[in-house]
């Protein structure tokens, strides 16, 4: 049997498995393309990875109550051409009133996710699937197929995504990277920490477990499906920010994306386990190789795609592989602490015996 | 069923038919028939007709297959890139040149591996289907768009794209002929012969299949194969119906054709369905784009109402179940 020197959960064991990962990819690329690892690459993927992180927060949280939420790439394009909508039309709202709005907004959507699969008890997969028709199609109808320019936006919008937070030798943490940090921190202590997040591993792990138990399962699934509609929102606002120009087909597939980084960060889709630590590595993971196999000259840019595809399928089943091992190993450990019971018992009976 | 001596069980019997979910739908088509009908005279033309089922062909061959994956309790969301592989490679090879007869072989081949390769990690490693072919979803388009990257790819053989585009046998096209070819063999399998009650069994319960010696890892296999190769068939025929590739043939098709299906009255669960709920699906789907065609809707709001469509297809089943419920509670 294999001993770590230090006790490893299975959880911090995939993320340590991860961060492993990510340093080769990066070793491996820094060997292929010129003058790779620098400070343009770490701003590149902060940025990038500030929109795709917040989905895959909210994916995650959705995958933990054996769900899925494929209707969030039309939910941030909605919620970016809304709130380009709104700006343009009443520039001088406060800031935080327009990242309140995109919130709101993203949680109806959310919402109506929610109600459907956990109070009308269909499949979230058919929800979702529908949903995201249903919302892209939406927002063709409401656009008029116009389209947001930046010209059209306030300044300090288009200004956001330039913004530091601090600069640190020329590492800059952008505002829109900190903002997702913040969320990355504040669900990760909510679902480690606080009753109602371990509500959703709970409800993941054995629903019906979860039910006697005593837990909402309802109300936790329709949270779930709205905090994700939630954060959706949110990204279609940094969205906005970042790209200005805004059409009916933004964030198209980006639901695929951010499953890829849960699934990828070690979220178990059969729900239960994972955390939001993973799916933000997962997200880094995908997003470096999404940049560096356009930089990278031995094979076309098409390739990413079908990287992308063979990278999600690995990870799933090396941690189908892993965990059923573990699952083997803890068996055999409970079975040789019963075997170790029982001997003890047999000991103790022969030993009051006549 | 219009029997002429109505004894005791007969109206119960014709109640049980009316409340089906076939009967549903045979009810539901009538009303789009007639909507259709009196907006436009031409709407029953043969010519409509075949040119409504042509304008999907590739979708609705790919739904009988699909039919057996849900009923059997698992979902494939790659097809639509397998049609979108197959297309690419056929034009791919053509212009590399290879002959297209050999290369429409080679297609089916690739099928065939794409099918096996989803098979492989569903039946062998025990993931779940969704997540494998969520997976293939993404990297078999991505090979789609290495094979033919940005072009679009056309000036195909003249008999091939006649195949897609000219009426083979009498009015009909030779899609149409392999749709229907293909509904009387699937059927048949599905409803009347041994594979076809194991396809329920192992949706109903796996695990009963596996102890009553049914080997359920063969089945999905032969089954996720099927549905591949069928959809390298269906990309084949786009290919000739369209006369040029591009790297995003057939995306998003998974929606329409998993909505079919569903619609048609297959449990998502797995274990329920038929066929004939599949074909009475088609032909509400097909006639209520054609409608909406006829009634100027466009297409982004056809695809939004396909998606309405397709929660309803679950939402008003789960609602007669609810009702049924308590109209059962309130008496006691």
């Amino acid at each position: 049997m294999v001993r770590f020197p230090i006790k490893f959960a299975p959880q911090n064991l995939r993320i340590f498995g991860l961060i492993v990962v990510l340093i080769c990819v990066l070793l491996f690329f820094a060997t292929q393309i010129h003058n790779y690892l620098n400070k343009d690459l770490f701003i590149r993927v902060s940025t990038s990875v500030a929109i795709m992180a917040l989905i895959a927060i909210g994916q995650t949280l959705v995958i933990l109550t054996r769900n899925i939420d494929l209707s969030v790439g039309s939910v941030v394009g909605f919620s970016a051409f809304f709130l380009g909508g709104l700006l343009t039309r009443n520039p001088n709202i406060n800031p935080l009133l327009v990242v309140l709005a995109g919130v709101g907004f993203g949680s109806l959507f959310g919402m109506l996710n929610g109600l459907l699969v956990a109070y009308a008890n269909v499949p979230s997969i058919i929800v979702t699937l529908g949903t995201m028709a249903l919302y892209r199609s939406s927002l063709v109808q409401f656009s008029g197929a116009k389209s947001i320019s930046t010209a059209s936006l306030p300044q300090w919008l288009v200004s956001l995504p330039q913004m530091n937070v601090i600069s640190v030798g020329g590492y800059d943490i952008r505002v829109t990277f900190v903002i997702t940090l913040v969320v990355l921190l504040m669900a990760h202590f909510a679902l480690t920490r606080l009753r109602g997040g371990r509500h959703f591993y709970a409800v993941g792990s054995n629903p019906a477990a979860a039910r006697f138990a005593g837990i909402n399962v309802n109300w936790t699934v329709f949270l779930a499906f709205t905090l994700s509609g939630a954060l959706a929102g949110l990204t279609g606002f940094l969205f906005l920010a970042r790209f200005g120009n805004i059409t009916v087909v933004a964030g198209l597939g980006f639901e695929l994306k951010s499953v890829a980084s849960a699934v990828v960060g070690g979220v178990n889709i059969f729900g239960g386990s994972g955390s939001v630590i993973g799916a933000f590595l997962g997200a880094i993971l995908v997003d470096v190789l999404d940049t560096s196999l356009v930089r990278w000259e031995v094979i076309s840019e098409f390739w990413r795609e079908a990287v992308l595809g063979a990278l999600i399928l690995l990870s799933v089943t090396a941690d189908t592989l892993l965990s059923r091992k573990l699952l083997a190993i803890s068996l055999k450990r409970t079975k040789s602490t019963q075997e170790q019971m029982a001997t003890f018992q047999d000991s103790l009976t022969t030993r009051k015996g006549p | 069923m219009t029997a002429p001596n109505g004894n005791s069980s007969n109206p119960t019997r014709r109640l049980k038919l009316l409340m089906s979910w076939e009967g549903f739908l045979l009810a539901v088509l009538c009303l789009v028939f007639a909507v259709n009908a009196s907006m436009s005279h031409a709407f029953f033309t043969v010519a409509n007709q075949i040119n409504l089922f042509n304008l999907s062909i590739e979708k609705i061959i790919v739904a009988l297959i699909m039919t057996f994956i849900i009923i059997n309790g698992e979902i494939d969301l790659s097809v639509a890139s397998v049609m979108g592989l197959s297309a690419c490679t056929f034009g791919w090879l053509y212009h590399a040149g290879v002959s297209a007869g050999l290369a429409i072989v080679i297609v089916m081949g690739v099928g065939f591996v794409c099918g096996a390769f989803n098979g492989f990690f569903i039946t062998r490693l025990g993931i779940p289907s969704l997540v494998v072919t969520l997976s293939t979803l993404i990297g078999y388009r991505g090979l789609a768009r290495v094979l033919v990257e940005d072009r679009g790819i056309n000036q195909f053989p003249e008999w091939f794209d006649a195949l897609g585009q000219q009426p083979l046998l009498g009015p009909f096209p030779l899609s149409l002929i392999i749709f229907f070819v293909l509904f009387i063999i699937l059927g048949f399998v599905l409803h009347f012969s041994g594979f076809g009650r194991r396809v329920y069994v192992i949706g109903n319960n796996a695990e009963a299949a596996t102890y009553s010696g049914v080997d359920v890892a063969e089945i999905k296999m032969k089954l996720f194969i099927a549905s591949s190769t069928i959809s390298a068939l269906a990309g084949l025929l786009f290919a000739a119906r369209v006369g040029a590739v591009r790297g995003d043939v057939a995306q998003g098709f998974e929606l329409d054709i998993i909505t079919i299906v569903l619609l048609g009255g297959v449990s998502i669960f797995g274990g329920s369905g038929s066929l004939l709920g599949t074909l009475l699906s088609i032909l509400i789907v097909l006639s209520l784009r054609n409608g909406m065609d006829l009634a100027n809707i466009t297409g982004h709001i056809q695809t939004g109402l396909i998606g309405l469509l397709l929660i309803l297809s679950v939402l008003i089943p789960n609602a007669r179940i609810y009702a049924s419920r308590f109209l059962q509670a309130k008496p006691s």
